[in-house]
């Protein structure tokens, strides 16, 4: 005690420095002031600049109407609403193409990571040279590709190719009949709704059983078959309560039914594809990662195989890839703004393209933007974190 | 990708937007030596580069002018090519001086965007375009077509409205550049391409078949499409505006690239006279040499010199003088007096 007091007694401006204790401390207050002091030159300076070009800060435009057409909203929209709707529109269709990609390119990603692993030869390489030549050409240019493709390739809606009744293959799009739902299919909605919650209770009950008494039922054929087939038994019950709208051409185009874009299509697979190879490697050093001795172990067990993989190696392989698997699930959502390089109207082509033309305002524009795009990614990290912190290691 | 450049002109915006604002773009260009000049990605006529890669055309020659009239060099220019979306922030954030670029004038640009139109080098509309072989005759008939756009331009707008306005449906189909817009056209991507009907005629005299393929009679919109500068920086849009006019005025008097120097000898006209530099001070008032108007005149030539070789009636382009004729002709190029 008595030396602190005399320390302080005796304080001088040298201290600051020559004290390590004072000079943490300062250190820090230094480098927190000379980021904020960055910043507000950044700040000023923009509004400086933009008061030099005559130009107001505000959203109002946002409330202005779009004036403009998009040929693929999920709500309701037409050239006379706001900008603000425009951009939701956009939100939703980059949302859009985000979650079709994820859901592909994971589905993909395994097969080909297991592929690669596989013992046969031909099968090892070619995955190989696929997941070498995909990942290695900027997904750009093969965005490009695939709507290239798919606008040369096939014909316009006159002559389109249709493989089986009522789906037409054109390079204005892949038109499917729309199913149209009568009052009745609410019937089937509720059976499925029950089939889903009765699986959910009978796979907890079986789960105790086998605890209690070592029995094991087939849980997952039976819940396909109840979650699959009661629905369809109740979508003849209630005298099959749903019709087909199917595309005719009319005049230019194809009417009714549903589209899938050339632009979505190319985006999609484009996007899928790409992030499948970097998921096959994640896949491939996941499983990589769990001790052979683990699998030689469960033989010996008299463990059968698909069960070995299923309780002993995904189990396992799981911690190692989903940290890695959230990086390319981000990398995705943020690639899907390279749609604006062949029209697909994502929230970039419509807020952050034409609004933005349209009105001049690109600094609100750009930070909507940022601030769009940086919520979704933290969406997805949170999701994700969730989810690896569902499956990491338990101890017990 | 030239999309890229919106986010980065932005981010430009922030951190070097006041670089060139409001400081004397006319000392500015003096002191390095060349004019940064925006220009459109291609559209044959209007702009495109020659075998050499040199940029050339009816909006070039405006830059080319404006480069004569300052160092009595044309080639003292560095062009940008911009596409619809891009040129506007290429020219606010100070990347650009000047904007020739197929660009309409409206209200909007003028004073919300903060430009400065200096004037009008071509009076246009838009117009459609689809193949013979639909056999469609008017737009009237365009209900369910699919339509390529041009985005971030004002006939993106006028198509929104004479579509709805027409109870017609449509789908737009967004696209970058003309040349994309070409792309997707001759490969059924769109059933109608639109655009200016200059730049229809200029893209339909670049196809295979330019005989396939017709322009409908229905012109929706007006297009008074000019250079223009950033607003706030007078004595340098003074430089631009008379540069044109300077190209009208000799057209309109009778003075071209070839008999230039015999007007200086001969002429007692004396708005040729202050034109040329021969007397007045019209070049000083600008901030320029008393020569700058011979050199425009003698390096680019004059409106109708310019018009006739890029996109005149003995072009691939073929497109009429019409309403960009002389005034005295009928038509609405139209220069204030130089005095």
């Amino acid at each position: 005690m008595a030396a602190i007091e005399q320390d302080s007694e005796s304080f001088s401006l040298g201290q600051l420095w020559s004290d390590k204790r004072y000079r943490a401390v300062v250190t820090q207050i230094l480098v927190i002031a000379g980021v904020f002091l960055f910043l507000s030159f950044i700040i000023t300076n923009a509004i400086e600049n933009l008061e030099a070009l005559g130009k107001t800060f505000g959203f109002e435009f946002l409330e202005a109407p779009a004036s403009y057409d998009i040929n693929q909203a999920l709500i309701p929209y037409n050239s006379r609403d706001t900008h603000l709707r425009a951009a939701v529109v956009g939100l939703l269709n980059t949302a859009l193409v985000a979650f079709c990609g994820c859901v592909l390119a994971t589905i993909l990603g395994f097969i080909l990571g297991v592929l690669r692993l596989s013992t046969n030869f031909l099968i090892n390489r070619l995955v190989y040279c696929y997941i070498e030549f995909v990942r290695n050409v900027p997904v750009l240019l093969q965005i490009l590709l695939w709507h290239g493709v798919i606008v040369t390739s096939l014909d316009v809606p006159r002559n389109a190719y249709s493989p089986v009744a009522d789906v037409f293959l054109t390079n204005r799009g892949f038109y499917v009949p729309r199913p149209v739902f009568e009052p009745g299919f609410v019937f089937v909605a509720i059976t499925f709704v029950a089939a889903v919650a009765g699986m959910v209770i009978f796979r907890r009950w079986a789960k105790k059983n086998q605890e209690a008494t070592g029995q094991i039922f087939p849980v997952f054929s039976i819940g396909v078959a109840a979650i699959i087939g009661l629905p369809v038994i109740a979508f003849f019950v209630a005298g099959m309560p749903m019709s087909l709208d199917a595309p005719a051409l009319e005049g230019f185009n194809f009417q009714g039914g549903m589209v899938l874009r050339p632009e979505f299509t190319a985006l999609w697979l484009a996007l899928s594809l790409y992030t499948a190879a970097f998921i096959a490697e994640i896949v491939r050093s996941g499983i990589q990662s769990v001790s052979h001795g683990q699998t030689e172990a469960a033989y010996a067990l008299g463990v059968k195989p698909n069960w070995t993989m299923r309780l002993i190696i995904i189990p396992q392989a799981l911690r190692v890839i989903v940290p890695p698997l959230t990086s390319q699930y981000l990398n995705l959502t943020k690639n899907s703004s390279l749609a604006i390089a062949i029209g697909y109207m994502d929230i970039t082509a419509t807020l952050g393209g034409i609004t933005l033309n349209q009105t001049g305002k690109e600094m609100e524009c750009m930070i909507l933007l940022l601030m769009v795009y940086l919520t979704i990614s933290l969406l997805i990290s949170a999701f994700m974190n969730w989810y690896n912190k569902r499956i990491a290691l338990v101890e017990r | 990708m030239s999309k890229l450049k919106v986010l980065l002109a932005a981010s430009a915006l922030t951190v070097v937007g006041a670089a060139g604002a409001n400081a004397a773009t006319l000392d500015d260009i003096k002191a390095k030596g060349f004019v940064q000049c925006g220009v459109s990605t291609g559209v044959p006529g209007f702009s495109f580069t020659d075998d050499a890669g040199n940029w050339q055309g009816f909006d070039p020659a405006v830059c080319q002018g404006v480069a004569a009239a300052i160092f009595g060099d044309t080639s003292k220019v560095k062009y940008t090519p911009t596409t619809g979306k891009t040129r506007f922030t290429a020219l606010a954030s100070g990347e650009i001086d000047m904007l020739a670029r197929n660009t309409t004038w409206t209200l909007s640009r003028d004073a919300d965007l903060g430009f400065t139109f200096v004037g009008v080098n071509y009076y246009d509309g838009q117009g459609f375009m689809v193949p013979k072989a639909l056999g469609v005759t008017s737009a009237k008939q365009l209900d369910g077509a699919s339509v390529c756009i041009q985005t971030g331009t004002t006939t993106e707008l006028n198509l929104a409205d004479y579509f709805r306005l027409n109870n017609m449906s449509y789908e737009p189909v967004p696209i970058e550049t003309n040349e994309e817009a070409r792309t997707n056209y001759l490969a059924g991507r769109c059933d109608v391409y639109t655009t200016d009907a200059s730049g229809l005629a200029a893209s339909r005299a670049a196809f295979d078949n330019a005989a396939d393929h017709i322009i409908l009679p229905e012109i929706i919109s007006k297009e008074p499409l000019g250079p223009l500068v950033r607003e706030g920086d007078e004595p340098w849009g003074d430089v631009v505006r008379w540069t044109l006019n300077a190209m009208i005025t000799a057209e309109e008097y009778g003075v071209n690239s070839s008999n230039v120097d015999d007007m200086v000898a001969n002429s007692d006209n004396p708005e040729i006279r202050r034109l040329l530099g021969v007397e007045g001070n019209v070049g000083e008032m600008l901030g320029l040499d008393a020569k700058w108007g011979y050199n425009v005149i003698k390096q680019v030539g004059n409106y109708g010199e310019v018009f006739e070789k890029y996109i005149g009636s003995n072009t691939p382009i073929g497109l009429e003088r019409g309403i960009n004729a002389q005034y005295k002709d009928g038509g609405l190029i139209y220069s204030p007096p130089i005095r």
